[in-house]
């Protein structure tokens, strides 16, 4: 009973001081840019051994993406490139470009607990849902608003979202996304939250797909990033995958 | 006494030769019966048992649990010893590892870009190691349709369905894409040396058959393997036995705590498989017991027929003054002496036609002809099967029916009156 007149009392108090679309611009502010330039490594923690895959991503917008493999051994030299709606990968073992489209979009990247889908989504927030303030909580002592977002496109992976988002920083540092039905599909998290140039950005995602069982789930550790360097466009051609 | 019967019976051929030939033909009968349902009975499981479960079959506990995912990261890892271990401890039966794994087939174009796909399930089968039985038990050279089985690690064979589907033919290159062991990127060119048609329905409609060791190097699964199946010798499923040594194996290993201990499964514990080998077990024993009690009967009224048949023989033997129980006796005996010669001659007789058309094989294909475009798994040749019990089983209605006969016809003997015997002769 009192929890209720407790929360009651908060809500009359708290005033928010920014509006939900403020919030989702400020996200998409500090998560995309014109370009960027990153070198990364995924630590997929499968359920008997760990791999680290390192790579360099040159990223412009959100349709245009290469990403090079530079190990463990196995992995190395494999491409891959993103055109727009168009996922292309090539392997040095089979010399082949190949698209991954259909089903295959579904599967998850070097074992690790993201799709190619995840890949091919990774758009702005404001582009693809409509969102709503839930109220406020605090996620590892770090004040955050509670974010419920709704897809207003068809077709996504993801058609609703739940996001902690830092009061200081507009980063969702904790997030969980839903089925239609509701059914929680992966859940992420990000720390090592650092200021470069104007905007805050994370230098560790986790991922964690909860249909995996037992996933113990993905991270991905930004070694090194730089954002607004000019990019050649031949670096986003299909020759450069061969190359 | 013996020595007395058996002459009576050599030279009076009324009283024996008959009498055995008939015996000799219908436990011959019952014994190819017996085996050709052993042989369908096998031939029912057998299909299921090749490209799937084995007769037994040896997984990670883990594995077992996500089988339907085909999970090569819960693999079997030192593959080499458990299957060392295995030929030892059971080497009545054949060991063999696999990987099963699933994936995406894409074919090139002229340019080297995608010109079609199919999803695609493929099996890593020891074919080519030197001491692989796999080319026997798989009998895959009757089951390639075009081209040739491959002859190293970059060769496939596609099955027909899949082959049509992606438009591509013998010595076309295709691309697997899928995961490693690891959950790294797979992709590895194969190119297809065959095209086979394993004529079991829909079951290797999206199948790719290649090496072992090709598998495991397209999927980084160096000695790990997803299971290692095991065939009887024979290639004859006892369901019995599987079971016993599944329980037997898996009390060895009962370490719960350990996720990826090897764990034993029957072909019974295969996806529904349970159900339909106990159903099919109810269904042969019907068969079996309806023949059983129809041929004893036969032999039953034989045996009463023959017994009657010498009516005047005994009234004449107890005129001569042999005793009612020395007649029914001496009868009883010569019956029991051709009930044993006729079940024996028919037992060879029997095991020697099964014997040979387990070799041959009895070929349904023209009867099931129209049959073969359907989805229903039916293999076109049956194989009767030779099993301990054959040995045996015509010697019960081969002996006891006939001397059952004999003894019921016996029982007129002690009905017969001394005073109407003489009246009877002297008609």
């Amino acid at each position: 009973m009192f929890k209720y007149f407790y929360f009651l009392l908060f809500s009359l108090l708290f005033t928010q001081d920014y509006t939900v679309d403020e919030i989702i611009s400020k996200i998409d502010f500090n998560l995309n840019s014109e370009n960027r330039v990153l070198t990364s490594k995924m630590i997929v923690h499968g359920r008997r051994t760990s791999r680290t895959i390192v790579s360099k991503n040159w990223i412009v917008g959100t349709d245009k993406a290469f990403t090079e493999y530079l190990s463990p051994p196995r992995e190395a030299g494999s491409k891959m490139l993103k055109l727009d709606n168009v996922l292309l990968t090539y392997s040095p073992q089979t010399e082949r470009v190949i698209q991954i489209s259909g089903h295959m979009l579904r599967q998850s990247v070097m074992g690790s607990d993201f799709s190619y889908n995840d890949i091919m989504e990774d758009k702005p927030l404001d582009q693809l849902y409509n969102a709503k303030i839930e109220g406020e909580e605090y996620v590892n002592n770090r004040k955050c608003y509670v974010l419920y977002l709704e897809a207003k496109v068809e077709g996504i992976s993801y058609p609703k979202r739940r996001e902690w988002v830092d009061q200081e920083y507009f980063l969702p540092v904790k997030e969980e996304l839903y089925a239609k039905s509701g059914k929680l599909l992966k859940s992420t998290s990000m720390d090592g939250i650092k200021k470069i140039g104007e905007r805050w950005f994370p230098s560790r995602f986790i991922f964690k797909d909860e249909l995996k069982k037992n996933s113990k789930g993905t991270e991905w550790i930004v070694d090194d990033i730089k954002f607004d360097i000019d990019m050649p466009d031949v670096l986003f051609s299909k020759s450069n995958l061969t190359k | 006494m013996i020595n007395f019967l058996y002459k009576g019976l050599i030279r009076d051929r009324s009283r024996s030769f008959f009498p055995l030939i008939i015996i000799t033909a219908i436990v011959a009968i019952i014994i190819f019966f017996s085996g050709f349902l052993n042989g369908i009975y096998n031939s029912l499981f057998f299909n299921t048992a090749l490209v799937n479960s084995g007769h037994v079959k040896v997984v990670t506990h883990a594995y077992n649990l996500e089988y339907q995912l085909l999970p090569n990261d819960l693999a079997l890892l030192g593959t080499e010893e458990l299957v060392e271990e295995l030929n030892s401890k059971y080497s009545n039966y054949i060991w063999t590892p696999r990987i099963t794994f699933a994936g995406l087939l894409d074919v090139p174009d002229a340019n080297g870009e995608t010109l079609s796909q199919n999803p695609t399930i493929a099996l890593g089968i020891d074919f080519l190691s030197k001491d692989s039985q796999q080319l026997e038990v798989w009998n895959i050279e009757d089951k390639i349709i075009k081209g040739k089985l491959f002859s190293n690690i970059n060769e496939a064979i596609l099955s027909e369905k899949l082959s049509k589907r992606l438009d591509v033919g013998v010595g076309d290159i295709v691309t697997y894409i899928g995961a490693t062991m690891h959950g790294g990127f797979a992709t590895h060119n194969f190119t297809v040396s065959g095209i086979f048609n394993l004529n079991v329905g829909p079951i290797d409609k999206d199948m790719m058959i290649v090496d072992y060791t090709g598998a495991q190097y397209a999927l980084d699964m160096n000695d790990a393997s997803s299971e290692i199946l095991g065939y009887e010798q024979g290639l004859f499923f006892d369901n019995n036995e599987t079971v016993q040594m599944r329980d037997l194996y898996n009390a060895e290993y009962s370490d719960t705590t350990d996720i990826y201990r090897p764990f034993m499964l029957a072909l019974r514990d295969s996806n529904q498989m349970g159900t339909i080998v106990d159903f099919s077990n109810v269904i042969m024993f019907i068969i079996m017991s309806l023949f059983l009690v129809v041929v004893t009967l036969v032999l039953w009224n034989m045996g009463i027929m023959s017994g009657l048949r010498r009516y005047g023989e005994i009234g004449m033997r107890l005129a001569i003054g042999e005793t009612k129980g020395h007649v029914y006796k001496s009868m009883i005996f010569e019956s029991l002496m051709i009930g044993f010669l006729g079940s024996l001659f028919g037992t060879i007789l029997g095991i020697s036609i099964t014997s040979y058309l387990e070799k041959v094989g009895l070929d349904y294909s023209k009867a099931i002809d129209s049959l073969s475009s359907s989805n229903f798994a039916m293999p076109n040749v049956f194989y009767p099967q030779v099993t301990g019990e054959l040995f045996y089983i015509g010697f019960i209605p081969g002996i006891l029916a006939t001397v059952f006969g004999t003894m019921l016809a016996g029982r007129a003997i002690y009905r017969r009156e001394m005073a109407q015997l003489f009246k009877e002769l002297e008609a």
